[in-house]
């Protein structure tokens, strides 16, 4: 470092009001600019974009010439960083608000009775509803659920209670790689699954949905579980263990209990993950326009296929595909979203108090 | 953990039961794992015989007809990273050294709720609002910059481009990646930063002195598993993309080269026979794809135990 400067001139600095003031200036000058040289021509989204962009450049280059000129070269690069690494979060803002915002405005307008109460079949051009699609997302993601809770609960036993050598450390390590499987992979699987069991008649139904999503939801499970096991104090096991309780049942009445509020936690964020997958339904279940409320035979809507399929196959009347699909979005975003509320209240709630 | 059982305890049968059940279920995961490839690769071997018949969709066989797939598959993740990679950065950096102490959990509570959002709900978004956003900057990268290859050709009038998909996919992959490069800078060493800016370092000196070098390998590691849940994302693309069977670097275009999940999400549900088969082996060479680069980004972390990057 070069500290040769004398000590008087390190302290120089600039007045706290100074950023936001000139944050506050370059973006008028940024929006006037643009209003004076007539850039209004390309509609208001992309308006709104050049002023902040311009705004920003603008600020950045006045803030890194005056911290200069006072403060010195080491304090204007690391004013320029802030406004970098600030930037960067902001912009990542942007596109969540933007998506809430769109899928809100643009699905309110088809969240009606009938979107509830209806199914698709026979509807062509306006009307008709996601209500065969909620029934089959419920009863895929239940059974989903219901095949991955014991398995994923089981390995995390497994791993945090018994495994030792290398058994454990290959399930721990493919545990990780398995959570990056892509999830069209996974329908593909159930569906090769089921053509190789059922033929290729019957491959396409509910239940070869319902497994290609437990292949995405179980190692999110295992993570979760095997997280909460850890934390339980190993005082417990030992004082059931003082107590002559064999072990499976100090796991079942002891520890297990003590991490259920975390276990649940992490269960319903992986139900909130897999409820969203559209690419394993789109092939292991199909999609259809009718009310099937048999995962065991023909295929089966769920509603992240039915946005996909709304939007894709749009008939006559186009709006009204849109407008289903937005609304099927809406509908997916607020259970999504509802989901991650609970499993953050469940973890506040419960969570033991220190 | 737990290890308090010791060669004295005598093995009840309970015991032994919950026992086998947990190792068999911790076992099944490689099973599974196993029977991905396995049954992938059994319904897509007819595809590699002479006699497969693709129905006249790939007349060149399977391999001229994938590789154009694999090609936007790795170009699209790539151009992805390039885009998400300095944005996840600076995120983590906000998030762990810049915003309030107050307020950093939160904050990166509303960067995880990106991760939540549906795919099919971001390819919707994606090609309704993000695409028309963008033309207009297409038009003016294309008129001022077209003499770079990659802005170059006719640019697509709906927007549905190459630099779109990226764009979306890259949105897609900051959460996890800005949410595992966050966990290695608060793990730096309190000394470390202390020390440096007991030294006169500035807020910057500091990062680049302690806190970069400590995550460097959580940053490497992050890219890696951006980008194999890049290569893997498929209703985005399906959605976004305007895509053709070619290899070109042209990223504003309307002739894209589809990706391999994409390509099998919209030609899958109408195929049959061989064709379908080929379509299955484009599955088994993305598995494969993402299984090595996952491989690779779980044994960098794995050799830094302290943190997991899971979730």
């Amino acid at each position: 470092m070069t500290a040769s400067t004398s000590s008087l001139q390190a302290s120089a600095s600039l007045p706290r009001w100074f950023s936001p003031a000139v944050l506050v200036g370059a973006f008028t000058i940024a929006m006037s600019t643009l209003t004076l040289s007539g850039f209004s021509e390309e509609g208001g989204g992309t308006n709104l974009a050049a002023v902040a962009v311009l705004g920003y450049l603008l600020y950045m280059l006045i803030t890194f010439v005056s911290s200069r000129a006072v403060e010195g070269r080491r304090k204007s690069v690391d004013r320029m960083v802030t406004g970098l690494v600030t930037a960067a979060f902001t912009l990542a803002v942007v596109p969540l608000l933007s998506l809430t915002y769109t899928v809100v405005s643009n699905g309110l307008a088809r969240l009606d009775g009938t979107f509830f109460s209806n199914s698709m079949r026979n509807v062509v051009g306006e009307g008709g509803g996601a209500l065969h699609a909620i029934v089959g997302t419920l009863e895929l993601t239940g059974i989903a659920t219901l095949i991955s809770v014991p398995v994923g609960i089981m390995s995390a036993i497994y791993l945090v209670e018994y495994g030792r050598g290398r058994l454990a450390k290959l399930v721990t390590f493919f545990v990780d790689v398995m959570t990056g499987i892509p999830s069209i992979v996974a329908g593909l699987f159930a569906f090769t699954l089921f053509l190789v069991i059922l033929g290729p008649a019957n491959a396409i139904n509910g239940l070869a949905g319902a497994v290609s999503l437990s292949v995405l939801m179980i190692p999110v499970v295992i993570r979760a579980t095997e997280e909460m096991l850890k934390i339980v104090p190993n005082e417990l096991r030992e004082a059931s263990y003082a107590l002559g309780v064999p072990k499976w049942l100090t796991i079942i009445k002891v520890v297990i209990p003590t991490a259920l509020a975390g276990i649940a936690t992490g269960v319903i964020i992986a139900i909130a993950r897999v409820i969203g997958e559209t690419a394993p339904l789109l092939l292991a279940a199909g999609f259809t326009a009718s009310m099937n409320y048999n995962p065991l035979s023909d295929k089966m809507m769920t509603l992240p296929v039915f946005v996909y399929t709304s939007f894709a196959n749009q008939g006559v009347d186009a709006q009204a595909y849109i407008d289903r699909s937005w609304a099927g979005a809406l509908t997916l975003m607020i259970i999504v979203m509802v989901l991650n509320l609970v499993a953050r209240v469940i973890s506040k709630v419960f969570s033991p108090k220190g | 953990m737990a290890s308090t059982d010791s060669k004295k305890t005598v093995t009840r049968l309970g015991d032994r039961i919950f026992s086998r059940s947990a190792t068999f279920a911790g076992a099944s995961i490689l099973l599974t794992l196993a029977a991905v490839a396995f049954f992938l690769f059994l319904q897509a071997w007819p595809a590699l015989l002479p006699d497969a018949d693709f129905s006249g969709k790939a007349e060149d066989g399977p391999f001229a007809y994938v590789a154009p797939f694999v090609f936007g598959t790795l170009y699209g993740s790539l151009i992805a990273l390039a885009i998400a990679t300095p944005l996840a950065i600076g995120i983590a950096l906000y998030i762990s050294h810049y915003a309030p102490r107050r307020f950093s959990q939160a904050l990166g509570y509303v960067v995880d709720l990106l991760a939540a959002i549906p795919s099919v709900v971001y390819g919707l978004w994606g090609i309704l609002v993000l695409a028309p956003f963008l033309t207009p900057s297409y038009r003016w990268l294309n008129e001022n910059l077209g003499w770079i290859p990659f802005f170059d050709g006719q640019v697509s009038a709906t927007g549905r481009t190459m630099l779109t998909v990226a764009v979306v996919l890259a949105i897609m992959i900051l959460p996890i990646m800005a949410a595992i490069i966050r966990e290695v800078f608060l793990q730096t060493p309190k000394l470390h930063e202390e020390a440096a800016l007991a030294l006169g370092a500035t807020r910057w000196e500091m990062i680049r002195m302690a806190v970069l070098p400590f995550g460097r390998p959580g940053i490497i590691s992050a890219m890696m598993l951006g980008l194999g849940r890049a290569l893997g994302e498929t209703m985005a693309v399906a959605m976004v993309l305007s895509p053709a069977s070619v290899i070109s670097f042209a990223l504003l275009t309307s002739q894209n080269p589809n990706t391999i999940a994409a390509n099998i999400a919209l030609q899958f549900p109408e195929s049959g026979g061989d064709y379908r088969s080929m379509l299955i082996g484009t599955g088994l060479m993305l598995f494969l794809i993402t299984m090595v680069i996952n491989m690779i980004a779980r044994y960098i972390i794995s050799r830094r135990a302290e943190f997991s990057g899971a979730n």
